[in-house]
């Protein structure tokens, strides 16, 4: 019983968390990792982006919601995905157009995209605080718990109650279904293939006769979608907050060089080494010794490995002792 | 002189701006901008001599400038005698615990052979000495956070002059860059970009949340200064004396002295904070001087030259016998160094160290559209972006409030969409930098004032 | 007239100066040529000429009798013709079998038939077509690289050193895929620095020096010319 109590705490408290949180990284690394891979820079303006579709998931949700239109027990954001997902990919092409392929027809080394996404990045934090503003803003309805702790609790007779919220079984849900039409797509159709081959060997590519106008075109489409995804459940599980978004670039990036950056399976997984790590590694274990240890030896101090504060950081020095050891990644990336 | 004609046109507008804002709106506000115009070109000029004379990336500027903060509140403040009291023998204990650490790993890798042992015996020393650093830090860091935690609750710094530590920042940021230098400098450019700016996240979240060192996030304040205060100054008759002779037509035109005395409070009021800022420009324009004229030398010497070749053809250079990891690495530290002291000098002139407020992308990103703009490889370039863009970051809100207010003047006072872009109007001066970002790239690639190559 | 010819090419890359200079290859269905020269001398630069890689300052490359100097590779590549560059000439992330699809994505057709056809060309292929062509030997990854061109049915296959950096064995063998290829009615040009091996399998050869048509002849010609033989083939 003790023990069975303290597995639940560890999953109640760090295994579902970070379940939901690696899913949200790995979507926005895999983001991160296409535009790596196929147009060949690094994204300064991934948060940004992501959190651009995600305002629009937020500003329809509450017309939505102000009509009285709701999705019953789910969430309403859901309906919006669609929308902001369109507006999303029209922007990044409308983007794409007018700064980028200038540079990618031109042959500009990669840092200099990376530069321009800079400035795009700019752009899009001002477009979005014009819009909407730095505050931060909830837009959850709908059921929030599929399991509370109370009911949990007199379900099983434990001591520990096991907390499941909607939006960490909608994250998880998602991201695999999404994840794996995309994977499909990649390795099982034509024009996945011809995408791999053009991040593989470009100039072989255009000699086969794939045409890179739309290999880059179908990019920014999937880039698009993911990365609206990504927002929009991180959005759902804790809040929308520009600022936040921009900031969770640097734990996306960390995700998608852990993994091996321009392979979307290293991307995948590095988004979980890094939550994994993130959870594990700040999370204070008293309870669960407490339970496992007998009474004589029950732990007085919180037994935390590290501060919370350092939750980040924590991420940056995975990411720093890759680059040390195998600079390509965990799964083979990109040769640097 | 004909060389430099469009380097003098450029640095006049730039001059009879902040002239005008002086004129405008006031010379405080105008004297502020002129100071943080030359902070910034100091940050610029260092990441201008990694970038442009050396082609390496570093987003990790925030880290530097941060440190270089760090040692304003490390030199300048007093010590707090309670606070070593209660913990500085632990805390100097663990200090050399870690030197300790760094020098047996040193130790071991270079006296035993690559092997499996190796690899157990420094994870072994490392692990080990963790613990015990936790173990004898962890009980001191709580009895100093304890002491007076709204005044102290830290260790304090050294009660050294406060100029010392703009040498003491450069050291530091010199340290941060050697050990970062050492990790990434390998990488290709575009993770050598992430990998610093991740390095730097983590050295602003040490300095964030070790309050015992500076406090973290509960900020120092009051630091010391190395220009008068306001008020010793409202109060010494010499500068009240001086002010009413500079405004002595103005004062003799009123007759009533209960007026005239009320004037010239304000005035000399107005003129204590100009002459405290022009304290500081004198002594910011004294530091960006020397640096370009050091910089400039460094560039056309032999060095200099080596460096951009490096830079250009890196096997070629490599081929003809030049050390480029060493040169890279020097360079990245000397970069380094130079923002290190424009930290030093930011938090001198606030005279608050606020380590929250160290976010990239006030710090790296901003930093970095300032190098691009004004030109990279070029000092008197980056020297000029740094003006360019901060002049721009700081006036962008009242711009777009004006534009704002001009092209709804139609609206009543009350419009939503009025009174929602004016509320957003701070927000402008992303949009502004950001578009001058990308005209710059698109446009105009080498920046405002190009690198010249010099014909020998 | 012959099927595929680039007449009097003249150009360079971008704005630099002339590497070929009023250089004439052409080539005929069912025959190999071989351009052949010393380094520099503008063989490859020739070749990609042809392929639309560079600006032609003058001269004008026909196919069928058709003017394509104005098409960009991918055109032309859609007129038929294949190019396999020296490096790098492999998807090396893909599979066997994805190679071979990358290599047929022009086609609107089913593409498995004909990947049964350069399978019986290629054996070895068919053994290892699920394997990523990075895992590769050498040799085997020219036969992918041959293979993804192919794949196309090219009326024209050109060959930058097909057997550059391989093993003499390999060679051999390569040069005997290159026959057969050759039996299928295509019209092949390779730029060799293997000279006398390209030469005895040749039908025709050009030398080119510095950019211009130096000699050319049947490829039994030119073995026995003694000028040809005393300066390029080094004996």
């Amino acid at each position: 019983m003790e023990f069975i109590n303290a597995i639940i705490v560890l999953l109640n408290y760090t295994v579902i968390p970070a379940l939901t949180y690696g899913s949200q990284l790995a979507l926005g690394a895999i983001f991160v990792t296409l535009i790596y891979g196929i147009l060949r820079f690094a994204n300064f303006a991934t948060g940004d982006m992501m959190s651009f579709g995600t305002m629009f998931a937020v500003l329809l949700t509450y017309y939505l919601q102000s009509k009285g239109i709701s999705f019953g027990f789910l969430p309403t954001a859901l309906l919006t995905i669609p929308f902001a997902i369109a507006i999303m990919i029209f922007y990044m092409l409308i983007i794409d157009k007018t700064v980028f392929s200038y540079y990618r027809i031109k042959k500009s080394p990669p840092v200099q995209l990376a530069m321009v996404s800079l400035g795009v990045m700019f752009v899009t934090q001002a477009i979005i605080r014009i819009i909407i503003g730095p505050s931060d803003r909830r837009f959850l309805d709908g059921e929030k718990f599929i399991l509370k702790a109370s009911e949990f609790k007199e379900m099983t007779g434990l001591n520990e109650g096991l907390t499941i919220k909607s939006t960490q079984v909608l994250t998880i849900f998602i991201t695999v279904v999404v994840v794996s039409i995309m994977f499909w797509f990649l390795n099982k159709t034509k024009t996945g293939t011809s995408m791999r081959a053009y991040s593989d060997n470009e100039d072989l590519a255009l000699l086969s006769g794939i045409d890179p106008k739309r290999v880059v075109m179908i990019t920014w489409i999937i880039a698009g979608i993911i990365a609206t995804i990504g927002g929009i459940l991180y959005g759902l599980d804790k809040s929308y907050r520009p600022f936040v978004y921009f900031n969770n670039m640097l734990p996306i990036f960390a995700a998608a060089i852990v993994g091996g950056i321009g392979n979307p399976y290293g991307a995948f997984f590095g988004g979980y080494v890094i939550a994994f790590a993130e959870i594990f590694l700040t999370y204070a274990y008293k309870r669960f010794f407490v339970y496992i240890l007998p009474e004589s030896l029950e732990p007085n101090s919180l037994i935390q490995l590290l501060s919370t504060d350092y939750k980040f950081a924590i991420s940056f020095s995975i990411l720093v002792v890759v680059l040390l050891f195998r600079p390509s990644g965990i799964f083979e990336g990109k040769k640097i | 002189m004909k060389k430099y004609s469009n380097v003098i046109a450029a640095y006049s507008i730039m001059l009879m701006l902040i002239i005008l804002v002086g004129i405008f709106q006031s010379w405080s506000i105008a004297l502020s901008i002129f100071n943080y115009c030359m902070i910034s070109a100091v940050m610029t000029m260092g990441a201008n001599i990694q970038w442009g004379y050396a082609g390496l990336i570093n987003f990790g500027i925030m880290g530097y400038t941060a440190l270089g903060g760090l040692a304003v509140v490390l030199v300048s403040v007093a010590p707090v005698p309670e606070s070593w009291r209660v913990g500085g023998l632990n805390m100097m204990t663990c200090l050399a615990l870690i030197i300790g650490m760094i020098f047996s790993i040193k130790y071991i890798l270079k006296k035993i052979q690559k092997s499996k042992k190796r690899n157990y015996l420094i994870a072994a020393i490392i692990f080990i000495g963790l613990i015990l650093i936790k173990l004898i830090s962890g009980p001191a860091i709580e009895r100093i956070e304890a002491v007076e935690p709204a005044k102290f609750g830290f260790l304090g710094g050294l009660g050294m002059p406060v100029l010392f530590s703009w040498i003491v920042g450069a050291f530091f940021a010199a340290g941060l860059a050697y050990i970062v230098g050492k990790v990434a400098l390998g990488l290709r450019a575009d993770y050598l970009a992430i990998a610093t700016l991740l390095i730097a996240e983590i050295v602003v979240s040490i300095i964030k949340h070790e309050d015992w060192l500076a406090r973290g996030v509960k900020n120092v304040i009051g630091l010391k200064r190395p220009a008068p205060y306001e008020i010793d100054l409202q109060t010494s008759s010499w500068f009240i004396n001086l002010v009413e002779r500079l405004h002595s037509t103005k004062l003799a035109a009123i007759n009533s002295l209960s007026e005239k005395q009320e004037l010239l409070n304000q005035l000399v009021i107005n003129a204590s904070s100009v002459y405290v800022k022009l304290c500081f420009a004198g002594m910011f324009l004294v530091v960006v001087i020397t640096l370009l004229i050091v910089t400039q030398k460094a560039l056309y010497s032999p060095w200099g030259r080596m460096m951009r070749a490096i830079r250009d053809n890196e096997e070629a250079a490599s081929a003809m016998g030049k050390n480029i990891v060493k040169q890279h690495l020097f360079i990245f530290i000397l970069g380094s160094a130079i923002v290190g002291i424009a930290g030093a000098m930011m938090v001198t002139n606030d005279g608050l160290f606020t380590p929250g407020s160290y976010r990239p992308m006030r710090y790296t990103f901003v930093i970095w559209v300032m190098v691009i703009v004004g030109g990279t490889g070029n000092n008197f370039g980056a020297i000029l972006g740094g003006f360019v863009v901060w002049f721009l970051w700081v006036q962008a809100a009242p711009m777009a409030l004006f534009f704002i207010n001009l092209s709804t003047a139609h609206l009543p006072e009350t419009n939503a969409l009025r009174v929602h872009l004016i509320e957003t109007a701070p927000y402008f001066r992303f949009l502004l930098v950001g578009i001058g970002l990308l005209l710059i790239m698109r446009f105009r690639p080498q920046g405002i004032l190009p690198e010249k190559i010099i014909k020998q | 007239m012959a099927f595929f010819e680039g007449n009097m090419m003249t150009g360079g890359y971008g704005d630099g100066p002339d590497i070929i200079n009023s250089c004439t290859i052409n080539v005929d269905k069912g025959e190999i040529v071989a351009i052949l020269g010393p380094n520099g001398a503008g063989k490859s630069t020739a070749m990609k000429a042809m392929l639309g890689l560079l600006n032609l300052k003058s001269g004008n490359i026909l196919i069928g009798g058709e003017d394509i100097s104005k098409l960009s590779p991918q055109e032309r590549v859609k007129k038929g013709i294949s190019f396999v560059p020296q490096t790098k000439n492999v998807f090396a992330e893909l599979t066997v079998r994805e190679n071979l699809e990358v290599g047929a994505f022009l086609r609107t057709d089913g593409t498995t038939r004909v990947i049964e056809e350069i399978y019986d060309l290629f054996p070895i292929l068919r053994e290892k077509k699920d394997q990523a062509v990075g895992q590769l030997s050498g040799g085997q990854r020219q036969q992918v690289a041959l293979g993804r061109a192919l794949m196309i049915k090219p009326s024209v296959l050109m060959l930058d050193e097909p057997t550059a950096g391989v093993s003499p064995i390999v060679m051999d063998e390569l040069f005997e895929h290159i026959v057969q290829v050759k039996k299928t009615d295509v019209a092949i040009i390779m730029v060799e620095q293997n000279a006398k091996q390209a030469l005895s399998i040749s039908d025709r050869g050009y030398i080119l020096v510095t950019g211009e048509n130096k000699f050319e002849g049947s490829g039994k010609e030119l073995l026995n010319d003694p000028e040809v033989r005393r300066s390029f083939l080094g004996a």
